[in-house]
């Protein structure tokens, strides 16, 4: 229970399905005001407060649990490493993978609980093979089963997703109807740990010497002409327009995106929209949620929140190669690329490679 | 609320209140009447007070106008770390060493920081030995190596986490010698072991009404009437002008019903606690033959040791899932250790004596009470075997 209105209903809903529930708020952070302050965000001490009093009136126990090293270890490590090695980490996907349904599950197993139930919006279907399957939420707008695409069968069979049938609207309601206060508190969009979504400013101060650069340039893919200079690589993803401080507009007129990070020699590389065009896919680490599938077609997410890609998908033991039907832009190494059939998630991998085959005229 | 299936054992954290103490302060809830009005209202509010004060002193031993009532036990603590710094810093600018232990409550400990780092106090926290009972040598050389510059010597009666009874005769011979003078905190000792405030020869005394039946958010600083204490709070000028506030004529009878009683019957009641608490301690580590006390032993425990205090160390399990699973059973009782936004922390008092980290968080603190029965010990020990296996095997 992070002490938002998702996990709040999620627990209130699992409870009166008459399940035993107990209600846990993760401490994620070693010092619980130093990652961030104010009432959005998972670290703070409003946070465990509200979770405590949604927890009251549901009407069940309440405890915080101390994750911080785990956390650290797994999550905020991992990030910056990502960072540093000129990738674009997804944190969330790693928490649920090695906090939310690891760390957490196996103590609660332990514990003699039989699941997690969390406030993601995805939903569990029995398949017909006897297997759980993970599909997507019926709200789109809210759904979260990019960032479950980590989950294999055995943490899927002991999780449990209670808000997957519901749009996010509906929920707020049933949480004010259920005189839960913090039906109203607005949506966490941010990186929990990252105060004010900074994330350069962040990594500029917690990289320290582990940054691979401490700046570079800005050169342009046609010309090799240097544009700019930078402050760290760590301050860039692929696809990014925003942000470049190119002193001059190009000869063409068009918007530059960062096309490629350097991390060792520093240099970024820029160019048109065009340019940021990929369908060749590599995969790497894959997660599968069931049955691992040696080809199939269907579509692939490249990113929380981003569009379905029509795609073919070809796994080679802990290699996944994927071809997309039309090109996809901006699609940073060390993002999920999420493989559905249809609603069904069947897997994840990190992406560690794109490219383009077929440049049309 | 508490469903009649639980088993509370943790008195230590709080007790119920004694009827005679909820007697008291129903009989005065609906009555009108500022204690420093002048009227007859005012004037029989103010005699319900000093009645109290009177009841109070005769239990502890003090004269009834060293008896300051407080909002509790962390305010009076405030008032005698701070007030007593203040003024003797006031009296001689050299005078601002603090001595104190390491195994503190909270209440001295943070304004000790506080001092520390916004009033120029330098503040010492004496070492304890693996019982956690101070070093009085260490405090003695601290003292000797410059009496004249030490403000004030604080140093609690009994440990609320451990239990450990501390020196505070001694502490008090070796302040005497240089008229620095003592605080004690005896929160966790008044009506549990034997206190006479004239008698332990210390300067200034905390209690509280919650943990010996009393009702919550009323306490009391026994104060010698010839130590001067600046003030926390400035108003009214009630409490010899130490203590500003209208006085909660209620509470203050409760209070004092509480601590009469509770002194009263404190052999007999420090008798029955000492054995359901040993009781505890044999059954529970003969079911689980790695759980150990810590403190004082059950040998030295009549003399060294809250009766009531049962601090037991689980190796291999995580004190928070101990006490969540014997939740799920109904027994109540506390990792003993303070929190911050609901995150333990490592006791600072196991850490003081000599446990390692991992040692400091493997711990549960039972604490029995009036209210204890031996049907309580029979369910600790009827629950505790199932519960650790699965607390060892929520740690691996």
């Amino acid at each position: 229970m992070s002490g938002g209105v998702d996990s709040a209903v999620a627990a209130a809903r699992a409870a009166e399905a008459g399940h035993d529930v107990t209600g846990i708020h993760l401490a994620l952070s070693r010092n619980p005001a130093s990652y961030r302050s104010g009432a959005r965000g998972c670290c703070t001490i409003e946070d465990s407060n509200d979770a405590r009093r949604a927890a009251d009136v549901i009407g069940i126990p309440f405890y915080v649990w101390d994750l911080s090293d785990r956390f650290h270890e797994d999550v905020v490590e991992d990030f910056m490493d990502e960072y540093a090695a000129g990738r674009t980490p997804n944190p969330c996907l790693r928490c649920n993978e090695k906090i939310k349904f690891a760390a957490v599950l196996d103590r609660a197993l332990a514990l003699g609980f039989d699941a997690v139930a969390t406030g993601h919006y995805a939903q569990l279907r029995p398949g017909d093979d006897g297997l759980v399957e993970l599909h997507r939420a019926v709200d789109d707008g809210k759904d979260q089963s990019y960032v479950l695409g980590v989950l294999d069968q055995q943490q899927l069979r002991h999780s449990l997703f209670p808000l997957g049938d519901s749009p996010k609207r509906a929920v707020r309601e049933e949480a004010a109807r259920r005189g839960l206060l913090v039906a109203d508190k607005p949506d966490s969009h941010d990186i929990c740990f990252v105060a004010n979504g900074d994330n350069a400013g962040w990594l500029a101060e917690k990289l320290g010497d582990r940054a691979p650069n401490h700046g570079g340039e800005i050169v342009d893919s046609a010309s090799g002409e240097v544009l700019g200079r930078h402050e760290g690589t760590y301050g860039f993803t692929i696809g990014q327009r925003r942000g470049l401080r190119i002193g001059r507009p190009a000869p063409d007129g068009k918007p530059r995106f960062v096309l490629d990070i350097e991390p060792v020699s520093g240099t970024v590389t820029v160019g048109t929209r065009e340019e940021l065009a990929v369908d060749r896919i590599t995969g790497l680490d894959p997660r599968w949620c069931g049955t691992v599938p040696t080809s199939l077609t269907g579509t692939v997410q490249l990113r929380a929140h981003g569009q379905e890609h029509r795609a073919s998908v070809t796994v080679d033991d802990d290699e996944v190669a994927i071809e997309l039907v039309d090109p996809a832009y901006g699609i940073a190494p060390g993002q999920a690329a999420v493989i559905y059939d249809g609603t069904r998630v069947v897997g994840s991998a990190t992406i560690s490679a794109t490219s383009r085959v077929d440049v049309s005229p | 609320m508490t469903e009649p299936a639980t088993v509370y054992l943790d008195h230590a954290a709080t007790t119920p209140m004694l009827p005679v103490a909820v007697e008291a302060m129903t009989a005065h809830l609906r009555d009108v009447g500022n204690a420093s009005s002048l009227h007859a209202s005012g004037r029989r509010a103010r005699r319900v007070v000093e009645e109290s004060r009177e009841t109070v002193a005769r239990a502890l031993g003090c004269r009834p106008g060293e008896v300051v009532f407080t909002s509790g036990g962390t305010e009076a603590d405030n008032l005698a770390v701070k007030g007593i710094y203040w003024s003797r810093r006031d009296a001689d600018p050299r005078r601002r060493r603090v001595l104190s232990t390491a195994v503190e409550h909270h209440a001295v400990l943070d304004p000790l920081d506080w001092l520390a780092e916004h009033e120029g106090a330098e503040v010492e926290l004496l070492p304890v030995d693996e019982r956690g009972r101070l070093l009085v040598e260490a405090l003695r050389e601290s003292i000797e190596r410059d009496p004249g510059s030490v403000a004030l010597v604080t140093v609690m009666w009994a440990n609320n986490e451990v239990g450990t009874l501390q020196p505070v005769d001694e502490v008090v011979r070796v302040a005497a010698a240089y008229e620095i003078p003592v605080h004690t905190d005896a929160v966790q000792a008044v009506g549990t072991v034997p206190v006479d405030f004239a008698a332990s020869g210390v300067d200034a005394l905390t209690l509280t009404g919650h943990k010996l039946g009393g009702p919550y958010g009323v306490g009391a600083l026994v104060l010698r009437r010839e130590l001067s204490v600046t003030p926390l709070g400035h108003g009214g000028g009630q409490e010899r002008d130490i203590r500003s506030g209208t006085l909660d004529t209620p509470g203050i009878a409760a209070f004092a019903a509480a601590v009469e009683a509770a002194v009263k019957a404190q052999p007999e009641h420090a008798e029955r606690m000492q054995g359901l608490r040993d009781d505890l301690v044999r059954q529970v580590i003969e079911a689980v033959p790695e759980a150990h006390l810590h403190g004082p032993q059950l040998e030295r425990a009549a003399t060294d040791r809250l009766p009531g205090n049962a601090h037991l160390g689980f190796p291999g399990c995580e004190g928070d899932s101990l006490l969540m699973l014997l939740d799920a059973h109904g027994i109540e009782c506390s990792t003993g250790s303070a929190c911050s936004a609901g995150v333990p922390q490592p006791s600072h008092v196991l850490l003081a004596m000599g446990c390692d980290e991992e040692q400091s968080r493997h711990s549960l603190r039972f604490s029995v009470g009036h209210t204890s029965t031996q049907a309580d010990i029979d369910a600790v020990v009827a629950a505790i075997v199932p519960v650790v296996e699965r607390a060892r095997a929520a740690r691996r």
